[in-house]
C-alpha cells in the first residue's frame, strides 16, 4: 500500500520521502507552464471534447504536445479530463481522440462514463485511467469495485471526510486523489441537472451554468383538498434569500493529515482561474507539503501562507466535509463573492543583473509610486515602491495602462522570468 | 410485441392494492435508509406486506437501494439484501456500486436494476452495468426521444423510462434548508413535514417553483413541472421500452390511482390496435389535465427538448 514512508536518520529527525502529488488546474498552455513552473507535480487540462468545461480555452492536440514537452523537463504529468456522461451522439470520434492523447504523451485521463473507461483500455491502454469525482465515490466498497474494473486511481466525492479516506486506504490498495482547494459543486457531482432544467444546458456534458450560485426564495406551500395551495414566505423582506452556494474549499491546515493518510494526489480546482490564481495557490501548497515532509515533527503553518492564499481568493473559504458535515457557516447567504485583496499587475520577462532593471509584461494598471509585491518559486516575496518606469523604447512613462505592454523599471532584489508582480487592491 | 410494464410508486401498503387494481404491474417501494426520494416509507414489514398483496395480483415489487452510501452504511447492507432476497422481491434498484458488490457476495440470485437518476445517458453504459449484473437500466430523465429510442435498440438489458410525474434536479449531502433556517435564527421543522406542507423555492427570473426537501440523504430539489407523456407514447411502444414509470412523489392516492388507470388504458388501447390509442390519446390527456393539481404544470420533460453544452 502506498503509505507515506518515513526515514529515520542518525540525528533521529523524521523526514517523509513519499510526498503526495500536487495536482493543479490548467485551462490553457500558459497556465500549464505557470502551474508546473510554480511547483505542481501534475496538471489536469481539458481537450476539445469530452470534458466538462466547454467555456474554458481547451487544448488542441498541438498544444497538448507542447505542454507534454514542457512538463517533461520538470518531471510533471499531464492528465486530460474526459469526464462527461456521454450521450449516444458523443461516441463519435472518441477512439481517435484517446489514441491521440496517448500519442502526444498524456499520462492519464480523468473519466466518469464506463463507455470512455472501456474504450480507453481498448484503444489507448498505456493511458492511466482515473475515476472522476463525477461518479461521487463515497465508500470503500465502491472504491473496490472500480479497482477491480482496472482503474489506476479514484478521485473521491467532495463529501468524503478524513476518517472515510483512512478506511478506504485501509480496505483498498488504489491511488486516491482528493480536492484540497477551490470552488466546488454543492451537490453530489454528477447528480445535479439544475442547469438542464433552468437553461437547457447539460451540466454533465460541460454546460453547467452554476444555477446553484443564484438566489431563490423559500416558501411553505399548504394544500387543502379542493383549494388552491396556500403559500407562506419563510423569510422577511430584509433577510438574505435562500442560496445553495457553499464557501470554496481550503484544506491548507489539513495537509499534514492528508500526507499521513497516504493520499496520493492533492488536487486544486479551477481551470477557469487566472495564472495569478494558479501560481499563488500552487506555490503556497508546494511550500506546505515540502515543509511538512521535510520536518513533520516540527511543522507549523506559517501565517504568511494563509495571507498569501487570500491574495487571490474571490470567495470566503472553509474545510467543507473534511471533519464534519458542513453547517450554515460554510454556506454563503446574501453576498456571493468578495474581491481578492491583491491584483496581478505584471509578469516578469527578463531581469538584467548588471543594471537591476526588470522587463515586465503589463497585466493590469499600475503607476510610478505604487507599492508592489513580487513572488515566484525562486524568490522570497518582497515589496517595493516603483520609481521611474520606461516603455519598450526607453521613454519614461508615469503609468502602465496598456494590457500586455512591455515596461521596465529598477528593482532592489533579483527576480526571474515568470515571477509575478501584484499590487494591493483597494475596495470601497 | 409485449406490453410494457407499468411501474408506480405507492406511498404506503394500503395504496399497493388499489394501484395494482388500477392497472400497475409493478411497484417500487423502500425506506429512506437505503433508498432516495421515495413516495413513502416502507419498513421491512411493509415491504413484506406489499409483496404479498402485489404478488397475489401478479404484480412485481422492486425495492429502492439507490442512495449514495458512505462507509458507515456499508455494514447494514448485507442483512437488508439477504432479507429482501429471502422474502423474494423481484429486484432491487441501485446506483452505488457498493450495492452491486454486496449483492454479489450475499445474495447473487437477486436481480438488479441500475438507476443513478442522471448518469444513464448512453446504450454502452446501460450494457456495461448489464455485464456487471444488472438486468435493467433506468434512463436519465434528461434524454430526448431519439436518444431513448437508440438506447433501447442497442440495449442488452431492459429499459425503464419515466413517463409521468416530477423528477429530481439536485441532491446535496448538505442540509441546505436546515442551514438556512439556522442562519436566519428561525426554528422550523424541516424534515418529516406532512405531505400537505411542502417547501418550495421560487425562482422569479424563470417564474418557476421547485419543490425542495431535506432528509437523511441530504437536500433534494425537484423539477418545476410534471412530465406527462400519455399522448406521446407511440415511439416508446414501437421501440419496445420495457417499463413505463409513474413517479408518485408528493402526489395523493386518488390522483395516483386515476393517473395509473389512464396510462393503463393508453397501453391497453395501443396493444388492441395502435389506431385505437391514436384515436383516444387526446381524450386521455384531457382527462389527465382535469385531475392535475393547479400548481404543477404538465410538460413533456426532455423528450422533445434540445439541450446544449
Amino acid at each position: 500500500m502506498m503509505q507515506a514512508s518515513t526515514q529515520v536518520s542518525t540525528d533521529v529527525k523524521r523526514v517523509i520521502t513519499k510526498k503526495p502529488e500536487l495536482l493543479a488546474p490548467a485551462g490553457s498552455l500558459e497556465k500549464l507552464k505557470i502551474a508546473v513552473h510554480y511547483g505542481a507535480d501534475a496538471v489536469f487540462i481539458g481537450g476539445r471534447d469530452f470534458g466538462l468545461r466547454s467555456n474554458a480555452d481547451n487544448f488542441s492536440s498541438e498544444e497538448m504536445a507542447e505542454g507534454v514537452q514542457f512538463a517533461k523537463k520538470y518531471g510533471a504529468h499531464i492528465y486530460v479530463t474526459t469526464n462527461i456522461f456521454a450521450h449516444n451522439e458523443n461516441m463519435d470520434g472518441l477512439e481517435e481522440y484517446l489514441i491521440d492523447l496517448e500519442r502526444v504523451g498524456i499520462h492519464g485521463i480523468i473519466v466518469a462514463d464506463p463507455l470512455i473507461i472501456e474504450t480507453c483500455k481498448k484503444v489507448a491502454p498505456t493511458l492511466e485511467v482515473h475515476l472522476s469525482t463525477q461518479q461521487s465515490l463515497s465508500n470503500w466498497q465502491a472504491v473496490k469495485f472500480w479497482k477491480q474494473e482496472g482503474l489506476d486511481r479514484v478521485v473521491l466525492a467532495r463529501e468524503v471526510g478524513l476518517q472515510e479516506m483512512l478506511e478506504m486506504k485501509k480496505n483498498v490498495d488504489i491511488e486516491i486523489e482528493t480536492f484540497i482547494h477551490g470552488a466546488m459543486c454543492v451537490s453530489y457531482s454528477g447528480r445535479c441537472v439544475l442547469s438542464n432544467h433552468m437553461t437547457a444546458r447539460d451540466s454533465n456534458r460541460g454546460g453547467c451554468c452554476q444555477s446553484c450560485r443564484w438566489d431563490y426564495f423559500l416558501y411553505a406551500e399548504k394544500h387543502d383538498k379542493g383549494q388552491e395551495p396556500l403559500e407562506t414566505k419563510l423569510f422577511n423582506e430584509d433577510d438574505a434569500p435562500f442560496a445553495m452556494s457553499p464557501k470554496d474549499l481550503n484544506l491548507i491546515e489539513a495537509i499534514p493529515k492528508l500526507v499521513d493518510a497516504g493520499i496520493n494526489s492533492l488536487k486544486i480546482e479551477g481551470r477557469m482561474k487566472s495564472i495569478h490564481y494558479v501560481a499563488t495557490v500552487v506555490s503556497v501548497y508546494r511550500k506546505v507539503i515540502d515543509a511538512y515532509c521535510a520536518d513533520p515533527d516540527h511543522f507549523v503553518i506559517d501565517p504568511e501562507w494563509i495571507k498569501e492564499l487570500a491574495k487571490c481568493a474571490n470567495r470566503p473559504t472553509a474545510p467543507a466535509f473534511f471533519e464534519n458535515t458542513p453547517g450554515h457557516v460554510e454556506q454563503m447567504f446574501g453576498n456571493h463573492s468578495q474581491k481578492p485583496n491583491a491584483n496581478f499587475v505584471g509578469l516578469v520577462i527578463d531581469f538584467d543583473e548588471d543594471t537591476s532593471v526588470v522587463t515586465l509584461q503589463q497585466r493590469n494598471y499600475f503607476k510610478q509610486g505604487d507599492v508592489i509585491e513580487f513572488f515566484g518559486p525562486e524568490i522570497n516575496n518582497f515589496t517595493q515602491k516603483i520609481d521611474t518606469i520606461w516603455d519598450e523604447k526607453g521613454n519614461e512613462i508615469k503609468v502602465a495602462r496598456h494590457p500586455l505592454q512591455i515596461v521596465k523599471f529598477k528593482l532592489d532584489n533579483k527576480v526571474y522570468p515568470q515571477n509575478m508582480m501584484r499590487k494591493e487592491a483597494y475596495h470601497e | 410485441m409485449k406490453k410494457p410494464e407499468l411501474l408506480v410508486t405507492p406511498a404506503n401498503v394500503t395504496e399497493v392494492e388499489g394501484l395494482v387494481d388500477a392497472g400497475a404491474t409493478a411497484v417500487m417501494v423502500g425506506e429512506e435508509e437505503y433508498g432516495i426520494r421515495l413516495a413513502g416509507e416502507f419498513n421491512r414489514d411493509d415491504i413484506e406486506n406489499a409483496l404479498k398483496i402485489a404478488h397475489q395480483k401478479g404484480a412485481k415489487v422492486y425495492v429502492a437501494m439507490n442512495a449514495l452510501f458512505h462507509n458507515e452504511s456499508l455494514p447494514k447492507l448485507p442483512d437488508y439484501i439477504q432479507f429482501l432476497s429471502k422474502i423474494g422481491v423481484d429486484a432491487i434498484v441501485f446506483g452505488d456500486p457498493a450495492v452491486l458488490m454486496s449483492v454479489r457476495e450475499h445474495a447473487p440470485e437477486l436481480k438488479l436494476h441500475w438507476n443513478t437518476e442522471t448518469t444513464a445517458t448512453n446504450w454502452y453504459s446501460a450494457n456495461y452495468w448489464g455485464r456487471k449484473g444488472s438486468t435493467r437500466a433506468v434512463l436519465a430523465r434528461e434524454l430526448n426521444m431519439d436518444s431513448i429510442v437508440e438506447i433501447k435498440e442497442k440495449a442488452e438489458v431492459d429499459i425503464e423510462v419515466q413517463v409521468h410525474g416530477m423528477s429530481c434536479m439536485f441532491q446535496s449531502k448538505r442540509l441546505l434548508l436546515g442551514n438556512y433556517m439556522t442562519f436566519q435564527g428561525k426554528d422550523l421543522q424541516i424534515s418529516g413535514r406532512g405531505k400537505n406542507q411542502n417547501l418550495i423555492l421560487h425562482d422569479p427570473e424563470r417564474k418557476a417553483k421547485y419543490p425542495i426537501w431535506e432528509d437523511k440523504n441530504g437536500t433534494h430539489i425537484m423539477s418545476p413541472k410534471d412530465m406527462c407523456m400519455i399522448d406521446e407514447l407511440e415511439e416508446l411502444f414501437e421501440v419496445g421500452v420495457d417499463s413505463f414509470k409513474i413517479e408518485g412523489i408528493q402526489k395523493d392516492y386518488s390522483y395516483m390511482r386515476q393517473v395509473t388507470s389512464l396510462y393503463r388504458e393508453a397501453i391497453d388501447l395501443y396493444f388492441l390496435h395502435p389506431d385505437k390509442y391514436n384515436g383516444q390519446k387526446e381524450n386521455l390527456f384531457t382527462e389527465l389535465k382535469r385531475i392535475q393539481p393547479s400548481n404543477r404544470v404538465l410538460d413533456t420533460g426532455f423528450f422533445f427538448k434540445e439541450t446544449v453544452y
